[in-house]
């Protein structure tokens, strides 16, 4: 019974742990970014969709769709504002333009934390779900707030895989994942390919930080926190490899979830890292890496 | 040596030195307070230059070194209560281990891998920490039963001659022969090992030194503060206050880092009454001299004097 409630469970935040990490590893794949305000740019999405569908009464539905909206913009103003101009910066010699992205991210995700907790606290706050009742599979009750989610995560992957594969802009993405420069002598503008993937990740990280608001809640004392299990789920996957992320959020999910039943919900996240350091020891390019 | 004796930069250090230690005797004990946690974070700064800076390893866990060194420190006192000075050389010693952990990974991966394990291994003693609580005293943190003086003049003065001599070796190291090295190997370790340098030797003996002072520094930290807490030495905010500060102040500069502390440090105090926003605040004026300083203030101040002298 326990195994079948972890298996349940564990597929639901393993499926957010994939959506949360995919539009990371896609913005490292395609422009080599560590956006390190990650969280707050998951944060963000989850409280305007809190405070939008909870405290201003305008339905679920649309709350929703404005936080994942806000989700979005923030991811904007995080790349024309912090990281494209650190990237163009003349005074920056190339070979640190990557530490300084790392830093700017990171002070961006600060006052995104704390300028979200000036508004709004940092008290834990959980949405409402988005829809309501249990049902029960072979015994285990489960709300069906926590089945939609995993489908909702599941169909928003599927339809960026229809993206990447199938569309042309979705192919030009993928080539400047592999070749920037040849895909500039093809004629084709980087900055609109890398403004369409911060578009997706927007999107991305969006709807992954509402998602979570309705399933776990989120506080803005866990930025911080999701950011690193985002990186940890990347680099355990490879940096820049989505069904290496998909893999690692699931081993991630799963580890997290069965230590929490099994032994004590206190030890969570201690197999996960423990893990990790493992893995990059062993095998620094991760499960499924490039490198 | 001339070249060195020449330096305005070393004068200008020399000068601040000086009016820092006339500092007591007009200023309340309060301003000392913040200064002289403002000299320890300058201390932690400097030794995350040195690795960052000198040495090209990307650390996110300055705190790993700083807790471990801490902690250690703290434990030993309230456990068997040794005098001060074995607390804090304990305190460096473990540290120093933990920077020889740390330093093996750095041997075989590379930017953001290394990073990562850095970051990993933070939450791994906030983890501990908090798992251990009854040695520990969990996420409240434990009280340290000795402080080093009760006056603060006094602890303003350990806390400064401390700094000044961190200084003075760091920054010697900095500019000796060994600070080419590291320097040369950060940048480009397969030409640095086809000129013949030890590039893996001199990475260790970074670590080594960046760890020993970082654990001293927290050990001698929480002996002024009288308790030791995962949010004021273990924290990944704190490391991340101090990358900021060694940007701010200035990559490989070394001394820039004290001043970047020591303007992170004052400014927070200074918009204390603005609650809660001030982090806010001071992190965004970091990420605009980030944005628009990028050699940050030493950096700066030092391209100007160069320009100058053309």
């Amino acid at each position: 019974m326990v195994w079948l409630q972890i298996l349940i469970d564990g597929f639901a935040i393993s499926s957010l742990y994939a959506l949360g990490a995919i539009g990371f590893t896609l913005i490292f794949g395609v422009s080599g970014v560590l956006n390190l305000a990650h969280g707050g740019v998951m944060l963000v999405a989850a409280l305007m969709g809190w405070m939008l569908a909870g405290e201003a009464r305008i339905g679920t539905y649309l709350g929703t769709l404005l936080g994942v909206l806000s989700g979005l913009a923030c991811a904007y103003v995080t790349y024309l504002m912090v990281v494209r101009p650190i990237q163009r910066s003349a005074a920056i010699p190339r070979e640190e333009k990557e530490i300084f992205v790392l830093t700017g991210t990171l002070l961006w995700g600060i006052m995104i934390q704390q300028g979200m907790a000036y508004l709004f606290t940092d008290n834990p706050v959980t949405m409402r779900p988005l829809i309501a009742g249990v049902v029960s599979i072979a015994g285990v009750r489960t709300p069906l707030n926590e089945i939609m989610i995993a489908v909702i995560c599941w169909v928003v992957i599927g339809l960026l895989w229809l993206f990447v594969n199938r569309t042309r802009a979705g192919k030009a993405l993928l080539a400047a994942s592999i070749n920037p420069r040849g895909l500039t002598l093809l004629g084709f503008e980087l900055s609109r390919v890398y403004l369409l993937a911060w578009t997706i990740y927007g999107v991305l990280a969006g709807v992954a930080g509402v998602l979570l608001a309705s399933f776990l809640g989120v506080s803005s004392n866990n930025t911080g926190q999701l950011t690193a299990s985002a990186f940890s789920i990347v680099v355990l996957g490879g940096l820049g490899s989505v069904s290496g992320s998909l893999m690692a959020a699931y081993v991630v999910g799963y580890l997290e979830t069965i230590t929490a039943y099994l032994i004590a919900p206190t030890l969570r996240p201690l197999p996960a890292l423990l893990l990790l350091v493992l893995v990059v020891y062993v095998r620094p390019q991760g499960l499924l890496g490039r490198r | 040596m001339t070249n060195l004796l020449r330096s305005p930069v070393l004068w200008a250090a020399l000068l601040l030195a000086a009016v820092a230690s006339t500092l007591p005797w007009w200023l309340s004990g309060y301003v000392l307070g913040v200064l002289t946690v403002a000299y320890y974070f300058g201390v932690f700064s400097m030794a995350w230059d040195l690795l960052f800076g000198f040495a090209g390893e990307v650390n996110f866990g300055p705190t790993f070194l700083i807790g471990l060194g801490a902690y250690t420190a703290a434990i030993l006192d309230a456990k068997w209560g040794p005098p001060i000075p074995v607390c804090i050389i304990a305190g460096g010693l473990v540290a120093l281990i933990g920077g020889l952990l740390l330093a093996l990974p750095a041997l075989r991966l590379r930017g953001p891998y290394f990073g990562l394990v850095t970051l990993v291994a933070v939450l791994l003693l906030q983890n501990c920490i908090v798992i251990f609580a009854g040695v520990t005293g969990g996420e409240i943190g434990m009280t340290v039963p000795d402080v080093l003086s009760v006056r603060a003049e006094d602890n303003y003065w350990y806390a400064l001659a401390f700094l000044i001599v961190c200084a003075i070796i760091l920054f010697g190291l900095s500019r000796s022969a060994i600070g080419l090295i590291l320097q040369a190997s950060g940048q480009d370790a397969v030409g640095a090992q086809a000129l013949g340098f030890n590039v893996t030797k001199h990475k260790l003996a970074a670590f080594c030194i960046s760890a020993v002072f970082s654990g001293v520094a927290g050990a001698m930290l929480i002996f002024y503060q009288g308790t030791a807490s995962v949010s004021t030495v273990v924290d990944l905010g704190v490391g991340v206050q101090i990358i900021i500060a060694a940007v701010l102040g200035g990559r490989r500069t070394i001394l820039g880092a004290v001043l970047g502390s020591v303007f992170l440090i004052v400014a927070g105090e200074f918009l204390r009454p603005l609650g809660q926003i001030n982090t806010f605040v001071v992190a965004a004026v970091a990420l605009a001299v980030i944005l628009f300083f990028p050699d940050g203030l030493l950096g700066n101040l030092l391209r100007v004097t160069a320009r100058e002298r053309e």
